[in-house]
């Protein structure tokens, strides 16, 4: 639009000789290849042509509406629903089971919507001018308990993967046919009001409306919906790699709208509710997860058994893997103890109940319903193991690596002891290594979209200008940058850390075993050191919901080690997993907790 | 806050040099970390429009990260930083750190992903950015080895046109640019620029900086006028070139003169652009012209203290063969600013001469105040000057002058000046310095002195007849009453 505005200068550029004009933010000429402004303005070359200059800006405006009015008629969930459909598509690339969007996501959006009135309903409450039509032979109103049910309404679900799919090849989608008819039937009275001030019919109704009793899709709000159905589904992902693998850039969240076909519009009050400037954070999109799954009145998710990817069993393996713990022992002695820390973390597990079918499940409905963080809670089963085993005194976890190192000295053929001191050499350097990158990778994160967002019509030529030019200066010193490509972008792992038996920089100690630490007792082995200090022993009763502070100082130096590392691989706070290991203690040392509350507690296997 | 060396003139005296642009940049990168790390809690500094002062302020002002901090969530009502601020934030420390340490490629790669800074939400952050850009940016750019002047310049032209705040300052250290690699045309052409640019009402910073412009305008056509004027005393005045070229040199002359007229007129230093103008005007022959010039600049009391000022002054005085007085009355104030400068001598024998008695005491008090001073030390006529006017003053029998001035040096001095191995070093060095010296001290401290005694053996065939005069006249003439 600048250009074809700043045609009617026909002029040689008094610098450069070439005609080619562009009008800056003061309606001044300026030469686009050279940037000579120059003294002449809008206004007065206007006048030379058009005696009356009032008329002429009358018209531009008009005509700019025009234009702009080419663009699509659309609502802010479908916007919401244009990203999950997107998201739910990655989540498939990655190995997700198809079912995941057409089934379960599906309907957990369809429900939302119902439930928050926004369609699938007789009268849609906040929009004023609209009358959805409501499908009712498609969709059930009353009969959601159960959740076959739910599974099973599955002639909608094809009504969104056509509506997806063709979002994403055919430049003319049908987003929703149980939404699109609406919009042409009432298309005159939102359409001027709206856009003023927002590229969707709704944007500004949407983002003042607020209601008793209803929830506002945020983006945030559709990673929660993501993790609820992978939940559902008991997909072989966590939390914490949901939100890691958008942190990567490989699940679309904080440029969503990118993608969005050319004619969404999008600007004014959608950006407030589109435009994202921060990464996703656990604890918020956890609690998020909970309250939608309250909201949508879901029924009891299915069983976490054993068999399952989130049964601490499994995750724990995962995690000890990952973090380069003794893990393949696969020597059985004369019990079922088996000699690396596998078999603990099953024991302790089995103690503190944590791998009950019952406490593992998600019901939303259930009275004092919980979900559990299945990740952190694996971790803090490592963290427990790790303190049984060493104590994380600053004392005891060195002098067994002094064992370990001279017996391995010895006895070079056999399996080598595990030694603290090695493991934690090894870690520190890897986990600094990787926070430095992860450091340096969020500081070069681009946050802002090709498209730029802008308040209002009178701001747009602003922005784009804006882009233009930051796009422009960006050519200009990524060309002075180091020749290597920045960072190539990883593909998707559910692990970070790579650990090999034969690469001395990244040793591995998955192998190493645990001799020397668990001495045998009978027919049992019992773990050597036998003290215990609790992480906590006062908890928080107040309403900050926090179960205990941690001040790190307070702490030995091994154990702030292991949460920052541990910590660092969830990208949570390190006192998010302090809590929870303080929870799995208070569940392990349970009569001791209520007798006296001694520091130390010694504890016999 | 005694300036140490002698010969130097103070610190204020070379800061607006031609050819300076270089270190001008790093500096200013390092007032940009100052603040932008307070800008977004305090509001910015008044001063900032005046460069003079922001630069003096920065030196002393403290950093304190957990204070920064705690500013932070004050300042954010407790909510949470966006992200976005965080990897903006980030991305300038790193920045900051491979610019330290000389990593231009890097320093160029937090750069692609800082200019998104230019497209936050925030607008606040969007006005200040740019000017943080251009510091950082025109830095990297001075240093890296891909960079040429056409980068630079293509650069400085994009951040030019960003918002209007900034245009002035940036043609401004734009041309500085092009000075410093020769590009004088292409420097002075932006500088025209600059001078014709209006935006608004002309705010008062504005105009500081279009006279700057056109004072550096003026600077470089002086550049011109000297070098035509190298040309033209190389020619012969019969020459037929001579008087077309003596035409040529006026024109110009006509023209700097507006140029530079502005500037100086508003309080500050401006010593380079001083020094031009009044050489092109008495070399036209308007020394009442290039007088009020310098005397405003030396005597008004709206512009900062300022040695330069009074030396200029001197200088065009001497050489219009001014009377003693007034020669003198400038060098007072000096000898008030900068008692080290090497203009003290000058000073004193002008003293020397005078008929007030007045005068004769501060000649020694001059001296005295002179090698007080350790870039001075091994000044020999400084040295010779106080041994003859110590003798002649002794002579005089005023003891009380030369007392007064060595109670407070007493303590010091012995071991300062006189010590033994400064005996040994200045013999072996200079001997006509040891000689001089030692004369001075044993006047001062007595014949029995380490000092004076240590010369006094050496047994040296030309100076064997001074030395034998040096001792006559310690005996004669020693404040020191020998001790019976």
């Amino acid at each position: 639009m600048e250009l074809e505005e700043a045609k009617e200068l026909k002029e040689r550029c008094s610098q450069c000789d070439a005609i080619s004009w562009g009008l800056t933010e003061e309606g001044k000429y300026y030469c686009t290849s050279c940037h000579n402004v120059t003294e002449r303005s809008k206004e007065v070359i206007n006048t030379d042509i058009i005696p009356n200059t009032k008329i002429k800006s009358i018209s531009r405006g008009l005509k700019r509406k025009s234009k702009l009015e080419k663009g699509w008629d659309w609502y802010v969930c479908e916007g919401f629903q244009h990203i999950l459909c997107q998201q739910a598509e990655v989540l498939k690339t990655l190995g997700v089971a198809p079912e995941l969007k057409n089934e379960v996501l599906h309907n957990f959006w369809k429900r939302y919507l119902q439930k928050s009135k926004q369609a699938y309903c007789a009268n849609p409450v906040y929009t004023s001018g609209r009358k959805a039509q409501v499908l009712k032979d498609n969709v059930h109103h009353s009969d959601w308990a159960s959740g076959s049910e739910l599974l099973s309404d599955a002639s909608c679900a094809s009504s969104l993967e056509s509506g997806a799919e063709s979002k994403s090849d055919v430049p003319t989608p049908k987003p929703f046919p149980a939404l699109r008819t609406p919009q042409s039937e009432s298309r005159s009275v939102p359409a001027v009001a709206a856009s003023v001030c927002s590229g969707s019919l709704d944007g500004m109704e949407y983002s003042e409306w607020k209601e008793k009793g209803i929830l506002k899709m945020t983006v945030p709000g559709t990673l929660a919906l993501c993790y609820l159905s992978l939940l559902w589904q008991r997909e072989a992902v966590t939390l914490s790699d949901l939100l890691r693998f958008v942190e990567e850039d490989h699940i679309p969240y904080i440029k969503a709208f990118q993608s969005f076909p050319e004619e969404m519009k999008l600007y004014g009050r959608d950006k407030g509710i589109f435009a994202i400037e921060s990464w996703p954070d656990y604890e918020e999109i956890y609690k998020h997860m909970f309250e939608i799954a309250t909201f949508l009145d879901l029924p009891r998710f299915p069983d976490i058994t054993e068999d399952c990817f989130l049964h601490p069993n499994i995750l724990c393996v995962k995690y000890l893997m990952e973090a380069n713990l003794p893990v393949l022992g696969t020597e059985v002695r004369a019990s079922h103890t088996p000699d690396e820390m596998h078999g603990l973390t099953h024991q302790v597990t089995k103690m503190t109940g944590l791998g009950d079918v019952d406490s593992l499940t998600f019901d939303p409905i259930a009275k004092g319903a919980q979900t559990v963080k299945y990740d952190v809670q694996a971790i803090a089963l490592i963290v427990v193991v790790l303190k049984l085993l060493f104590l994380l005194d600053d004392n005891l976890e060195w002098s067994l690596s002094d064992l370990a190192e001279v017996n391995n000295e010895k006895n070079k053929t056999d399996k080598p002891w595990f030694s603290f001191r090695k493991w934690y050499q090894v870690m520190k350097k890897s986990v600094d290594e990787k926070k430095q990158n992860w450091e340096e990778a969020r500081a070069k994160y681009l946050w802002k979209s090709e498209k730029p967002l802008y308040h209002s019509h009178i701001d747009k030529p602003g922005a784009s200008k804006r882009r233009e030019m930051v796009v422009n200066l960006q050519k200009q010193f990524s060309t002075l940058a180091d020749s290597a490509p920045t960072i190539e972008k990883k593909s998707p792992s559910s692990f970070q850390f790579h650990w090999a038996e034969d690469d001395p920089s990244r040793p591995c100690f998955h192998g190493h075993s645990l001799q020397g630490i668990l001495v045998k007792k009978g027919p049992a082995l019992v773990t050597k050191n036998s003290l215990y200090w609790l992480s906590t022993q006062k908890f928080c009763r107040s309403y900050c919901k926090h179960v205990t502070t941690y001040e790190e100082s307070n702490f030995s130096l091994s154990y702030q080690f292991i949460l920052n590392l541990f910590s660092f691989l969830l990208r949570i706070k390190a006192a998010l997993l302090h809590d929870e290991v303080s929870l799995i203690e208070k569940k392990l040392f349970k009569k001791k907790y209520s007798e006296t509350k001694k520091n130390s507690r010694s504890r016999r296997r | 806050m005694r300036p140490t060396a002698c010969g130097e003139p103070a610190s204020k005296g070379a800061r607006e040099d031609c050819g300076g642009a270089h270190p001008h940049f790093l500096l200013d990168v390092l007032r940009t970390q100052d603040m932008s790390d307070f800008s977004e809690e305090l509001t910015r500094p008044e001063s900032e429009d005046d460069q003079e002062e922001a630069s003096t302020v920065s030196g002393t002002r403290v950093y304190f990260p957990w204070l920064q901090k705690h500013l932070d969530t004050v300042a954010t009502g407790g909510k949470k930083k966006k992200d976005f601020a965080q990897t903006t934030g980030a991305c300038l420390s790193f920045i900051r750190e491979a610019l330290l340490k000389h990593q231009w490629q890097q320093a160029a790669e937090y750069m692609h992903s800082y200019l998104q800074i230019l497209e936050d939400f925030d607008s606040n952050q969007r006005q200040t950015a740019p000017e943080i850009i251009w510091k950082l940016g025109s830095e990297i750019l001075f240093y890296h080895p891909k960079s040429s002047v056409e980068t630079f310049n293509t650069f400085a032209d994009q951040m030019k046109n960003i918002g209007v705040l900034n245009y002035l300052k940036i043609s401004l250290q734009h041309a500085l640019y092009l000075i410093h690699c020769g590009k004088l045309e292409e420097a002075s052409r932006n500088l025209s620029q600059a001078e014709t640019w209006r935006y608004g009402e002309k705010s008062s910073s504005q105009e500081m900086l279009i006279n700057l412009a056109q004072a550096y305008k003026g600077l470089l056509e002086y550049f011109s006028w000297s070098k035509k004027k190298m040309e033209l005393s190389k020619l012969d005045k019969d020459d037929y070139a001579y008087s077309t070229e003596a035409r040529n040199i006026f024109s110009h002359s006509w023209k700097t003169s507006v140029n530079f007229s502005a500037l100086i007129k508003t309080p500050g230093v401006w010593d380079p652009f001083v020094k031009s103008y009044v050489e092109m005007l008495e070399f036209y022959g308007d020394r009442d012209g290039a007088r009020k010039v310098l005397t405003s600049y030396a005597y008004d009391e709206k512009f900062p203290s300022n040695p330069n000022a009074h030396i200029y002054l001197y200088n065009f005085l001497k050489r219009e063969k001014a009377p003693r007085a007034k020669l003198l009355s400038v060098l007072k104030i000096l000898y008030q600013i900068v008692p080290s400068h090497k203009l003290m001598l000058e000073f004193h024998m002008l003293l020397r001469k005078s008929e007030k008695e007045e005068h004769h005491k501060l000649g020694l008090e001059v001296l005295f105040g002179l090698l007080d001073f350790a870039g001075c030390t091994k000044n020999i006529t400084a040295w010779k000057y106080l041994a003859s006017y110590l003798r002649q003053i002794l002579m005089e029998n005023r003891v009380a002058w030369v007392q007064e001035e060595w109670k407070s040096r007493r303590n010091w001095w012995p071991a300062f000046h006189f010590s033994y191995f400064w005996a040994k070093s200045d013999w072996k060095e200079d001997k006509d310095l040891a000689y001089e010296k030692a004369l001075v001290a044993g006047m001062l401290l007595g014949k029995g002195y380490r000092y004076f005694r240590y010369i006094l053996k050496q047994d040296h065939h030309d100076l064997r007849k001074k030395i034998k005069q040096m001792k006559k006249s310690v005996k004669k003439y020693s404040i020191v009453k020998p001790a019976v």
